[in-house]
């Protein structure tokens, strides 16, 4: 009687909120979806066949580019494995440790405020991406002035840093940590307990603990589920040891959570700020590089080094044939892809409206997934 | 695990390696005994063939056609996570003889707090058994790994191209893929680019500073002021319509011609 | 000069083309005022570039879609797609005919016995030319905004004139005169229909497709809906029947509970007569009134814009049929109670005590957030 078929959509590569060139392919019953696949690949840049050509400082410029909303975790999870397989982490000297926690915090909160941003753009809340800009200006501001770069830091080196703070930065951090938290309240209050964010996000794409270590995600869609684990605490790297800060974690595992996750990841980040400017004081100015040589060739062999990035765990395995300055190997786990891979059985059954929230609450970034 | 043992730096980085300074080299059977592993690896003795460590890693080499066996056992031993799953092509590693490729299966366990790599040896034509029955994530990392590498996964639900397209002839991460890229085949605007030419173009017998350059005359978009931008005109440059002969250049007039 | 002619002809042509330029001013003036509130609201500037404070703006956005190519997709359906943009316009821009603007008959139109349904009946059959644009444009995107658009229209139909039930109950009229002048000798309708009025106010957005309800050109989901293979003057014309439905909904609002030209209760205040009385100037005070009572609510508009999110698709049908219309039919049952029992005066006390509590529950000192929160996110 009816000639009844679903809907195939092509959802991007071009489209406002597959934040990048990702492609979903829906097949729609109405507006539910019944498959979504994912099409990932329009980005793709053989970063990982480059690593391959040049010497490891060379490298660090392109670990940028892969998640270029977060380049200081991505240079930090670098330069820790190379310094790994050189086996130099425990030569890095403190002040230079504590500049790298300083910047990849930083990374962190601008990272978070860009999901904020654009989840809540995505959900039809049109105020907080301004907002949430303001503030992410600002910590591009203090890039600029440790680095000269806002968006493609190339701002560690292996084996220390390049730079020290220079004069008045670190007071101009404070200043920042001192107004953000209520920066944070004000996102909070559009947003938190509004009651049209509640019904587009509770109970959406609902992630059970067991499912998301089946997936492999990590970070905070990770902790929204429930689970307890941030490598900053399991394995801590740098000076985090030292630091005190919480693990949030949500109950439900639903996008809800996993946003009030970052949202109370902000504010940690902010806490552990708060705690590093007194610290990095105590150090002694331009103590900043470990001294190994200069010509960087490790020793044959294989590592994989994994920190938190703010999307989830970004690793690097490393493979080292002894004889050249270049890697034999780099391969990149990052956490986009990993964590993209969950979307078809996120999106299954839910209205096409959910998807772009779920897309927004994975925290892709499209530089990342295809590398 | 990031902690490393507190080894003392490589007195002489920039001479040839070899002692990374690990002290007295553990034996296969030492590391086997590793409390990490060592109730996982009880329940699989004999699939594992070699292993080794490194900088505080353990890296256990597993018979490649039980290694679906092996990773349950993993699991089931509480390395629940798949961490990452990455290939490798050995065919240009000094002194390798054996086969050419290399996968390898980084494994997290929560309740040990400890990593752990399998890995497992084949070559282009031999399939590895899929893990995608143990761990969902698997599915595209093996995807990954095959179309980066070409190593083939059997058992795999859908093992296709992810990253490259596809038709896309050719495994980028080999060792013997150029890194300059291959001519896929792909013609971007065909009316202004000839074959071969484009931002596509690779291999097509020309030495490789020349391929992507575009010899022809340009029709639409080769007429901006070249000298304007910076310092005063030169009517030499000026004069000359073509932009500079380099492969990046052809690639923006494509995007100016949208 | 009072010939038939004349008076049943060139006066109210001449009356409609003053007002029609006027809504068109505001039209223009409103996109600006939009633009720099959203601004105001979202700690940026807003458009400051042309003239004093961006306010060339109104003159360059026509220009720069007179200017702009007018695309058209090879695979559209050519006269539905031409039609799209037209047919959404034509009723936004009669329906000026019927709305009094001030004290009658100088400075209405038309007065029609029946205005109030002959406004529903014309503003209703806007959604014709979205639904064909959306469908004439042969983009999935497009024909899902279309069918969006429908849906929405066809839900939040049925509210918006039983909202408007309650009213006709107390004034027994459709005429928009007659029930502007019981507001001025009775109290503003928003204080007996305090329910009713809200559920217009919501309603008349739903009826916009504006915030919380923009689902049918909702950006982030379908690019831009039904008006995504739109360019050109065919865009603007969307933008232009959008922004003058919104006008007309706002001057319905005003009419019909806000005491239209009034400024007065109980023949006290600025009533019709006070107004006749001051002579042609009070009639122009009386359109000014009317104009801000207007501009107040499209500010509402832009609020709304500036403060919710969106909608989920079956959220909003969830909202138009399982809440709003029992509770428009529950305000009728009412109503007409109240009414039967002669007692109207006594529902300005559901009004007093409704806004008493809202206002009560917006102004509650907020417990204060702990400064660094504790380890659980705190969930729901």
């Amino acid at each position: 009687m009816f000639d009844v078929h679903e809907m195939e959509v092509n959802f991007g590569p071009q489209h406002p909120s597959t934040h990048g060139v990702l492609r979903v392919l829906l097949k729609i019953d109405g507006e539910r979806i019944i498959e979504a696949k994912p099409i990932i690949g329009y980005l793709h840049r053989g970063t990982e066949k480059l690593f391959e050509h040049m010497a490891y400082p060379q490298c660090i410029p392109h670990t940028d580019r892969m998640d270029y909303v977060a380049s200081a975790t991505n240079n930090l999870g670098f330069v820790e494995a190379v310094e790994k397989i050189l086996g130099v982490t425990k030569l890095i000297p403190r002040r230079a440790q504590i500049l790298r926690v300083i910047l990849s915090e930083l990374q962190r909160i601008s990272s978070h405020l860009l999901w904020l941003a654009t989840h809540a753009i995505d959900i039809g809340a049109m105020t907080p991406f301004f907002y949430c800009f303001r503030e992410r200006e600002q910590i591009l501001d203090l890039f600029e002035a440790y680095c000269g770069a806002r968006l493609t830091l190339n701002c560690m080196r292996i084996g220390g840093m390049p730079e020290d703070a220079p004069h008045g930065w670190l007071d101009e951090i404070e200043a920042f940590c001192a107004k953000f938290d209520a920066a944070v309240d004000e996102y909070e209050s559009l947003l938190t307990t509004n009651r049209i964010w509640k019904r587009r996000t509770v109970g959406i794409g609902v992630l059970s603990p067991e499912d998301a270590i089946e997936w492999g995600i990590t970070g905070p869609p990770l902790r929204g589920s429930g689970v307890e684990w941030d490598l900053r605490r399991a394995q801590p790297y740098e000076c985090y040891p030292e630091l005190e800060f919480d693990i949030p974690i949500g109950r439900n595992g639903d996008t809800y959570d996993r946003y009030l996750c970052r949202m109370a990841e902000m504010r940690q980040s902010n806490r552990i700020l708060k705690q590093c400017i007194p610290l990095i004081k105590q150090t002694t100015p331009g103590d900043l590089k470990a001294k190994i040589s200069k010509v960087i060739r490790p020793p044959e062999g294989e590592v994989y080094h994994s920190i938190e990035a703010p999307k989830g765990e970004l690793g690097y395995y490393i493979v080292s044939d002894g004889k050249t300055q270049n890697a034999y190997r780099c391969h990149v786990r990052p956490p986009s892809f990993v964590n993209l891979q969950a979307l078809p059985m996120l999106a299954k059954g839910h209205l096409v409206s959910d998807l772009v929230a779920l897309i927004g609450t994975i925290d892709i970034v499209l530089g990342e997934v295809d590398r | 695990m990031s902690e490393l043992p507190p080894t003392p730096p490589p007195a002489a980085p920039a001479a040839p390696p070899a002692a990374p300074a690990a002290p007295p080299a553990k034996t296969v059977d030492d590391i086997k005994r590793d409390p990490i592993v060592a109730s996982a690896v009880a329940r699989v003795n004999d699939a594992i063939l070699d292993a080794k460590e490194f900088a505080g890693e353990i890296t256990l080499f597993a018979d490649r056609d039980r290694i679906v066996e092996v990773c349950r056992a993993f699991k089931d031993d509480g390395f629940v996570y798949l961490v990452d799953l990455a290939g490798v092509d050995y065919s240009k590693f000094p002194n390798h003889s054996g086969l050419r490729f290399s996968v390898a299966y980084m494994l997290y366990s929560f309740q040990k707090n400890a990593r752990v790599r399998l890995r497992v040896w084949t070559d282009a034509d031999t399939p590895v058994p899929s893990v995608t029955g143990v761990w969902k994530t698997a599915n595209w990392h093996e995807r990954e790994t095959f179309d980066m590498l070409g190593i083939q996964f059997s058992g795999h639900p859908n093992l296709e191209r992810i990253l490259m397209w596809e038709g896309f002839n050719g495994h980028p991460l080999r060792k013997d893929f150029p890194i300059r890229g291959i001519d896929t085949g792909a013609r971007i605007y065909p009316e202004v680019f000839p074959e071969g030419g484009g931002p596509k173009a690779g291999s097509t017998g020309k030495p490789a500073n020349d391929v992507n350059v575009y010899k022809g005359e340009w029709k639409k978009y080769g007429t901006w002021p070249a000298a304007q931008i910076g310092g005063a005109p030169k009517p030499a440059v000026a004069a000359a319509p073509k932009p500079a002969p380099k492969p990046v250049a052809a690639a923006p007039a494509v995007e100016e011609g949208e | 000069m009072n010939t038939p002619l004349m008076h049943y002809l060139v006066w109210p042509l001449v009356k409609f083309l003053i007002a029609f330029i006027i809504v068109q001013v505001l039209v223009a003036a409103m996109n600006w005022i939009e633009r720099r509130l959203l601004g105001l609201f979202q700690a940026r500037l807003g458009p400051n570039r042309v003239g004093y404070k961006g306010l060339l703006q109104i003159i360059a956005d026509p220009v720069k879609f007179l200017l702009k190519e007018d695309i058209v997709p090879a695979s559209a359906e050519k006269v539905a797609y031409f039609l799209g943009p037209i047919l959404p316009l034509i009723p936004a821009f009669i329906v000026f005919c019927l709305i009094p603007f001030g004290p009658p008959p100088t400075f209405t139109v038309t007065r029609v016995n029946v205005g109030l349904l002959l406004i529903l009946a014309l503003t209703s059959t806007g959604v014709y030319g979205i639904i064909l644009g959306g469908w004439a444009s042969n983009n999935k995107y497009s024909l899902m905004g279309g069918l969006r658009s429908a849906a929405q229209m066809v839900s939040y139909e049925v509210p918006f004139g039983l909202s408007i039930v309650g009213v006709l109950m107390i004034c027994g009229s459709l005429d928009l005169v007659t029930i502007v002048r019981y507001q001025e000798t009775n109290a503003w309708n928003f204080l007996p229909q305090i329910v009713a009025c809200f559920i217009f106010l919501v309603a008349m957005n739903a009826e916009n497709n504006r915030t919380p309800f923009d689902l049918p050109e909702a950006e982030s989901e379908l690019v831009a809906g039904y008006h995504t293979e739109y360019s050109a003057m065919k865009f603007a014309f969307f933008m232009l029947a959008e922004f003058s439905m919104m006008i007309v909904n706002s001057c319905l609002m005003v009419t019909l509970f806000f005491g239209g030209w009034t400024l007065g209760m109980f023949g006290i205040g600025l009533t019709t007569d006070v107004l006749r009385h001051m002579g042609m100037f009070g009639g122009i005070l009386g359109t000014l009134i009317f104009v801000t009572k207007v501009m107040l609510f499209m500010l509402i508009y832009v609020w709304f814009r500036a403060t919710f999110p969106r909608f989920r698709f079956d959220q909003l049908m969830d909202l138009g049929w399982k809440w709003m219309i029992p509770l428009a039919l529950g305000n009728i049952f009412v109503t007409a109670i109240f009414i039967l029992a002669g007692q109207e005066r006594l529902m300005y006390w559901i009004g007093i005590v409704s806004i008493g509590l809202a206002a009560m529950y917006l102004f509650k000192p907020k417990p204060k957030r702990a400064a660094a929160p504790g380890k659980v996110a705190h969930a729901s």
